[in-house]
């Protein structure tokens, strides 16, 4: 910042062979990434190596061994596969019903839509903690008396619930809302049915929100922790948040064989964060536009 | 409407409406209901006892005390993400070397779960073999107990849960600043103000909606830390992290009591703090924020 405020001729006098703001950077960089790095560096350090003051700040030599040893103390691969399978279904499910639900609040007037969608509204300022209890009642209930796949302590019960958000019926209906009408009563003239105009005409048309909607709500059902940690107590039913969780709590100082298990719980969201990275970037950003 | 209408536009929304009000919409109702009963799996049936579970709130010193970290925690997690958040689009609003490698070191700091990020950082900042001690002793700094002390826990926190939000900070004021036109600040410039000037009397001003969205989403999420909590010192050492949704967690599913109603009242309270701030968030937002026409 003090650089900034000198006077116009005096940085010329002063001129660096590289713009001043990478001396401002490069430091901030090294904090951000620093802990992704210590965390990968003791992930490949024998346990005597870590416990050691001062620490050592790069292995003699490296010791993949934890890997296996943190594969062995608990099921990551487990965890990672459910942690997929309820994220994967989550975003189909929203896509699909948020849509559909969407769609009809759009565009569709008819008797007690006003009410639904206020409905649906009043949920969207309510903090989870307040639904929690008695959603934990209802997923038992559901276990018992319906359906055992989407009860208590099995992954179904971190679908469910969140399988379609009001977020999402609000965030498409306000998106298909601004897509020009024409097209849409063009088809219909034509004899298309309102599902073949959704699917055919209207969703075609809305690429950008519908990978929006999907990369939030990706990033929202594999980060989620607290409804799991309620909904979860079996190892085999874990996600990857509420597994390392766990791990943790079992070998709260095996700090080597920690790292390794953080390390392969956090690669696979790197990897499709990075991969799809223009997506879930522009995905929040959009939200910060969008409340603004 | 034609009653074929009728029908189709039903069938379009009750799928998504009939999860969102099973899963959203009555558990509201519920909770309240909870709140004014005494239910925990001691009961055996769950009679309406009035405000006792509210009364019995404003008694309660470690309300009190999870009140008053909650409040300590925002104080400082909200404003704290935002100057960082705001310091590093500002540096990054730019096209220099390497500023895409600068970018992703931010956003990768979305990526990781609050789990793995509060994991790695008690390794960080571990007393006995943590990098952080040995930085501190290379300077002369003592050594700290960090998430032993009460009366660093609360800090520590603080300081994981910013480097955690760092990335969505600055892509949300990065996306505002790349909103601004550049004949703006360069009018400013013809006009003899200087950068720092430019910034207090242009940027700034310009940048109020994305501060007002982030003071608002910042703080609902502040008031709503947990697993972090839960993860590094389940509310300790002497309750000195003990924060609202923490105790909330604790008394309807830590340890053996299932003591539903009292927590939906500390629930309630909690919803009714986020209604409260958010709107006084906006009604101050309102007088402070510059929109564009």
């Amino acid at each position: 910042m003090a650089a900034s405020t000198i006077p116009l001729e005096r940085t010329r006098r002063l001129r660096l062979p590289f713009n001043p703001w990478h001396l401002v950077l490069i430091p901030a960089t090294i904090v951000l990434i620093f802990p992704f790095a210590w965390l990968l560096i003791t992930s490949v350090e024998t346990s005597s190596e870590a416990l050691r003051f001062p620490p050592i700040l790069l292995p003699h030599h490296l010791d993949f061994g934890n890997y296996p040893a943190a594969l062995d103390a608990a099921p990551f691969t487990r965890f990672f596969i459910n942690s997929t399978v309820v994220a994967v279904s989550t975003v189909v499910c929203n896509l699909v019903l948020c849509s559909a639900a969407g769609y009809a609040f759009a565009r569709f007037r008819f008797l007690g839509g006003g009410l639904m969608f206020a409905l649906i509204m009043a949920t969207l300022m309510v903090p989870f903690q307040v639904t929690m209890i008695p959603q934990y009642i209802i997923t038992k209930w559901i276990g018992v008396n319906v359906l055992a796949g989407a009860g208590i302590n099995h992954i179904g019960s971190l679908i469910l619930p969140n399988a379609a958000t009001a977020f999402g019926v609000f965030f498409l209906r306000q998106f298909f809302r601004t897509l020009p009408i024409e097209y849409e009563e063009a088809a219909r003239v034509d004899g298309a049915s309102r599902l073949t105009v959704l699917w055919r005409v209207v969703l075609p048309l809305s690429g950008p929100a519908l990978s929006t909607l999907a990369a939030l709500t990706f990033l929202d059902s594999w980060n989620n922790f607290l409804w799991p940690l309620i909904a979860i107590n079996q190892t085999n039913q874990m996600t990857v948040p509420l597994g390392l969780a766990t791990f943790q709590g079992a070998h709260s100082t095996e700090w080597t064989l920690l790292m390794a298990g953080n390390v392969m719980s956090l690669i696979p969201m790197m990897v499709i964060f990075f991969a799809a990275q223009r997506y879930f970037i522009r995905s929040v950003a959009a939200t910060g536009l969008a409340g603004t | 409407m034609k009653m074929a209408d009728q029908l189709t536009a039903w069938g379009f929304i009750t799928p998504g409406v009939a999860v969102i009000l099973l899963f959203g919409v009555a558990p509201i109702v519920w909770s309240a209901v909870m709140s004014l009963q005494r239910n925990n799996l001691f009961s055996p049936n769950t009679p309406f006892v009035g405000l006792a579970n509210y009364r019995q709130m404003v008694h309660d010193p470690i309300v009190a005390q999870a009140i008053e970290h909650t409040v300590v925690y925002t104080a400082l997690f909200v404003p704290g993400t935002m100057l960082v958040g705001l310091f590093l689009a500002v540096a990054m609003n730019r096209k220099i070397r390497f500023i895409n490698v600068y970018r992703t070191a931010a956003y990768a700091t979305m990526a990781i779960s609050t789990i793995s990020e509060a994991l790695v950082f008690i390794w960080l900042f571990d007393p006995s073999y943590g990098i952080v001690n040995y930085l501190f002793s290379k300077v002369g700094i003592a050594q700290q107990p960090f998430l032993n002390s009460p009366s660093q826990a609360l800090y520590v926190i603080v300081i994981m849960t910013i480097w955690g939000w760092t990335g969505f900070a600055v892509v949300i004021y990065l996306a505002a600043l790349q909103g601004i036109p550049k004949t703006l600040t360069e009018a400013a410039a013809i006009d003899g103000a200087g950068r720092w000037a430019t910034f207090r009397r242009i940027t700034l001003p310009l940048l109020s909606p994305a501060s007002l969205f982030l003071v608002v989403w910042l703080t609902i999420n502040a008031l709503q830390l947990f697993d972090e909590v839960y993860l590094s010192t389940q509310g300790g050492p002497l309750n000195s992290t003990t924060v609202l949704v923490y105790y909330l967690y604790q008394q309807a599913f830590g340890g053996a009591n299932f003591n539903f109603g009292y927590a939906s009242a500390i629930a309630y309270f909690l919803f009714l703090v986020i209604i409260v701030v958010t709107a006084l968030q906006f009604r101050v937002g309102r007088r402070l924020v510059h929109y564009r026409s």
